[in-house]
This record gives C-alpha cells, structure tokens and sequence, in this order.
C-alpha cells in the first residue's frame, strides 16, 4: 500500500473521518435550514409519522409490557430483604419513566424506523429517484428528509410515553398478582416520587433520540453509495450509529439532568 | 416517422442546447474531454458511444445533477452550472429528462407518480386539471389502463414509458432520453421509437438521445453524435456518419450489427 497518487494529509482512515464528520454537520446544518422554510410538506409530515408510529407500535407494546413485569419480579427480592416491598411501585416509576421507557423506545425505534429509512432513501438514491425529484425542480432534501426527521422528532417522545404507560401497566400486574394491590392506589404510589423534571428530562431525552434516529437514517440514506450493496450498509449503518448516539446522549443528559437537580 | 428533413435543420441558428469545451473528470478519471455540440429547436440528436463513455454523466451536466469541470453549458439561454435555487429549478421545469432505469417512484402508483411534478410545482392546479393532465400523458404514451398499478408490477418497457409521461407532464421543450430502448426486445424497441418521434411531432420539444441502439438513432434522430474517448469523433446526419471511412467509427457499426 501507500504508492497510491493521492496525499492524505493526517491518514487515510482519520482524514475519512474528518471529512465525514465535516459532511455530517453540512447535513444537520441543511435540515434546519430547510425545516423553517416553506413549502413545509404537512400531510407527508403526518403520513411518515403514522408510517413511523404503525411500525414501532407493537413491538413498542410488547416489550413496555415484558420490562415492566421483568424489572419488577426481578426488583422484588431485594426490597422484601428491608421488608419495603411497598416501595415497589415508585421504585419502578422512577426507574421506568427517568431511564427505561425512553431508551427502550429508542433502541426499538433505531433498529425498525432507522434502518427502514436508511433503506428507503438508500434505494431512491441508487436507482436515481432522488434525482428524478431534483430535475422535476423539487427538492428531494425537504421532501425526503426534513419530513421524516421532523416525524420521528415529533413521534418517537409520544411512543416513549406509550412504552412508559404499557410498562406500568406490566408492573401492575406482576404487583397486584402479589399484593392485590389497587389500579389507582398503585399508579398514586408510583407518582409520589415522580417530578415535573422527571417527565421533562424524559420527553426531551426523546426528542433528541427521536432527531437522532431520523437523521442519522437519513444521512445515511441520501448518501447512500451506488449499487445493492451500498442499500443495505445504510440500513444497517444507520442502526449502529444511531443506537450508538443514542447512548452517548442518554449519559450526557442524565448528566445535565442531576446538575439541574442539584441547584 | 421518417428522416424526410434532416438537413435543412442543421444550418438553422437558433440553438437551444450549446456545449463548448466540456471537461468533466472524476478523480483521476478524465470522462469529457472537450465537448462540444449544438442542439436546434425542433431536432433529435442521438449520441452513441459505448459503454462507460460518459453519455450519462453529459446530460446529467445538462440539468445540473452534475457540475462540469471547464466549458460553457448553455442551456435555453443559460448557463446551467452558474443557476442556483427557483433559476435552476425553473429551467429544470422545461426539460425533461428520462432515466436509463426509468427511476419510477415505486412507493407511489402510476397515477401519483404522474400527479408528483405537477402537485409540487404548480400548488394552484384543481384535482381536474391535474387529472387531465395525469390521462393526457397516459394517453400520449399508450397506458392509460395501468393508471392504478405501482411500477413494481410494469414490465421494462412500460416503466420506460411511464417514466417518459412523467417528464412529459411539465410540458418541457428539451427532452434528454437515457438508453431509452436498452434492456427492451426489438419490438418493444420500435415502440418506444415511435414515442420519442410522436412527442417531437405533438409536443415539439428538441431531444438528446442516448443510446447504443443503431436502430433507435436511425429512426428517431435528424443527426447523431459518436462519442469516443471523451469527445465526439464525429457528428452528422445517421447516412453521413454511416459513411465514414474512419476505422474506429466503423468498427463501432459493426460491432453493433455482429451482436
Ligand atoms: N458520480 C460519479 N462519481 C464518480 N464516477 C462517476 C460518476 N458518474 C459517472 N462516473 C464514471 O464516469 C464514467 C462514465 O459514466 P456514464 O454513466 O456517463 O457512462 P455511460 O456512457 O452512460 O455508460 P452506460 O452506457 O453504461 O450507461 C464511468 O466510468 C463512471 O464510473
Ligand atoms: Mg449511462
């Protein structure tokens, strides 16, 4: 190797990275130019949010249900130790609605909503319907991107609340199979500790993942290299990425959140 | 349609497409290398060259997809790689431009696919008006009955078609076929001849063709072009070029005839 005509100016693979890093910020600059301009594509806005919402939903569904019941059989022992069982449903709201409904929401919503779009703008790129929309003077970018961007933003908070709702509820019946305890008495329980900050770090975790997720699946999409193959590396770059973001984001604003709570 | 009036359209001046001096490389890959060609109003030009030549990559320069590295591009008037934003979107609005792989939007029926252009650029057209236009086109291109199917379910040659109609629903005036009748059967091939003739006759737009096809460039153009190694080594009425002693042009003949 290395007799090749091209310079790098640090190495091959790190001047890729820059330069990748350099495209992506372009891209992320691109989406909130065009987002506060008209025409602002509405209806597609809310078609890519059903089509977003319709195939995350039942998985969504299923495993709020599982983590509910899991976190709170698996939780019990301890808290029987102290003789605190009936601690159990704050305990599980804390940790459902600060950390799990989200993250849940958004490793489901990286793996089914990120590589699907990864797929799909992957595939108009290489059989040229990106192009075709550009010579019928419309812009794919805002058509394509901005709306599915704005969509996952707008849905993937709104499925999180789901998944924390569905995964009470799984709590729910592992604790009132226990402790027959009641729907109200135990939802009063759970909410005691919960604060307006609570929800709030959560919804906004979920903005930023829901953003995360659209454009990561996007830029990869639109970007997508020619042929068969460069599809399914979008696809399946988009999930890596965007669930590898979404973790990182997770840390830095559980980070900001404590700081927020300390002062 | 026959050729019955190649000539007079050769001397006339009034160019709507002028290349001079296109260069185009990508990387270390010299693709153009000095182009030069006038397209008139009203004519077909057919460009032949072989594989990989770089007939793409000439008329996507044309619409812009592609940004050329030296020479003028005048488009209509306008030099295409200095338009940016509504200019360039408006002169893209009178060309049309069919794809070498029709580049159907398979999400969408026939019908929406056709609707697309229209609804996104012309925001005040009535469902009627549109509709109109969508059996128009259809019409113009002979399926009408495949109105409800999604371009996953047309064979080769519709979609080819399908993508055609759907350029021609703007109304443009420069139409740029890629490889219109590759990957089709000969009879198929004659149909889709005799479509870019009919939309030269019925909605007088001036072409570029692309095309390996001899027969397509006999049919269908007034003059046509060899591209070879980057820049056009001859370019004349079909008989004119046909005629040319020249080995490498004549080699390119035969070829086409043997397989
Ligand atoms: N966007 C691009 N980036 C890099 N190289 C490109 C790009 N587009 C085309 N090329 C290269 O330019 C050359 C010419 O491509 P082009 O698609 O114009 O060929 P063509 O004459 O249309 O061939 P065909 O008849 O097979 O369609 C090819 O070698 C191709 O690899
Ligand atoms: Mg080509």
């Amino acid at each position: 190797m290395g007799t090749g005509s091209k310079k790098f100016l640090l190495s091959k693979g790190l001047d890729n990275y820059f330069i990748g890093v350099y495209n992506a910020y372009k891209f992320i600059g691109r989406f909130f130019k065009e987002a506060f301009k008209s025409p602002f594509h509405f209806r597609e806005i809310i078609n890519q949010c059903f089509e977003i919402g319709l195939k995350a939903l039942p998985l969504i569904t299923l495993t709020g249900f599982i983590t509910g019941i899991v976190f709170t059989k698996q939780s019990r022992p301890s808290l029987e130790t102290f003789g605190a069982t009936s601690w159990l449903p704050s305990l599980i709201s804390i940790a459902i609605l600060r950390a799990l409904a989200s993250l849940v929401t958004a490793l489901i919503c990286s793996g089914k909503v990120g590589s699907s779009i990864g797929a799909e703008l992957g595939s108009m790129r290489v059989t040229e319907q990106i192009d075709a929309m550009e010579v019928s003077a419309i812009n794919p970018f805002k058509f394509l991107v901005t709306t599915r961007v704005l969509a996952t933003t707008i849905t993937v908070p709104i499925l999180a609340l789901y998944c924390g709702f569905v995964a009470l509820l799984g709590s729910f019946v592992n604790i009132n199979a226990h402790e027959a305890t009641s729907f109200i008495s135990f939802f009063e329980h759970g909410f005691d500790t919960i604060t307006f900050l609570d929800i709030f770090t959560s919804v906004t975790k979920s903005i930023f993942f829901g953003f995360t997720i659209g454009i990561v699946g996007c830029y990869k999409g639109y970007n997508a290299s020619s042929g068969t193959v460069g599809v399914g590396r979008a696809a399946n770059q988009a999930v890596v990425l965007s669930m590898f973001l979404v973790f990182i984001e997770e840390v830095v604003i559980v980070q900001v959140s404590n700081w927020i709570r300390l002062y | 349609m026959q050729s019955d009036n190649h000539n007079d359209i050769i001397d006339r001046d009034d160019a709507v497409i002028s290349i001079r001096g296109l260069y185009k490389s990508f990387g270390a890959l010299d693709v153009l290398k000095g182009i030069d060609l006038d397209l008139h109003k009203g004519e077909n030009v057919a460009v032949l060259g072989r594989s990989g030549t770089g007939k793409s990559v000439l008329i996507k320069i044309l619409v812009g997809l592609l940004m050329p590295d030296a020479g003028k591009v005048n488009v209509l008037g306008q030099e295409v790689d200095k338009l940016k934003g509504k200019e360039l979107d408006a002169l893209r609005l009178k060309i049309g431009f069919s794809f070498q792989n029709s580049a159907l939007y398979d999400s969408m029926d026939v019908r929406r696919n056709l609707e697309f252009p229209l609804r996104m650029n012309f925001k005040s057209l009535t469902k009627k008006e549109i509709d109109k236009a969508v059996e128009e086109v259809l019409d113009a291109v002979g399926l009408l009955d495949k109105i409800n199917q999604l371009p996953s379910d047309l064979s080769g040659g519709q979609k080819k078609r399908i993508g055609i109609a759907r350029t021609l629903i703007l109304k443009p005036e420069i139409m740029l076929y890629d490889e219109p009748t590759s990957g089709l059967d000969p009879i198929t091939s004659v149909e889709i001849n005799d479509l870019i003739n009919d939309v030269q006759r019925r909605y007088h737009t001036s072409s570029i063709i692309i095309t390996h096809d001899l027969t397509c460039a006999k049919v269908t153009a007034n003059r046509v072009a060899i591209l070879l190694d980057g820049a056009f080594l001859k370019v004349g009425t079909f008989a004119d070029v046909f005629a040319t002693k020249e080995e490498r042009i004549q080699s390119f003949f035969n070829y086409n005839f043997i397989t």
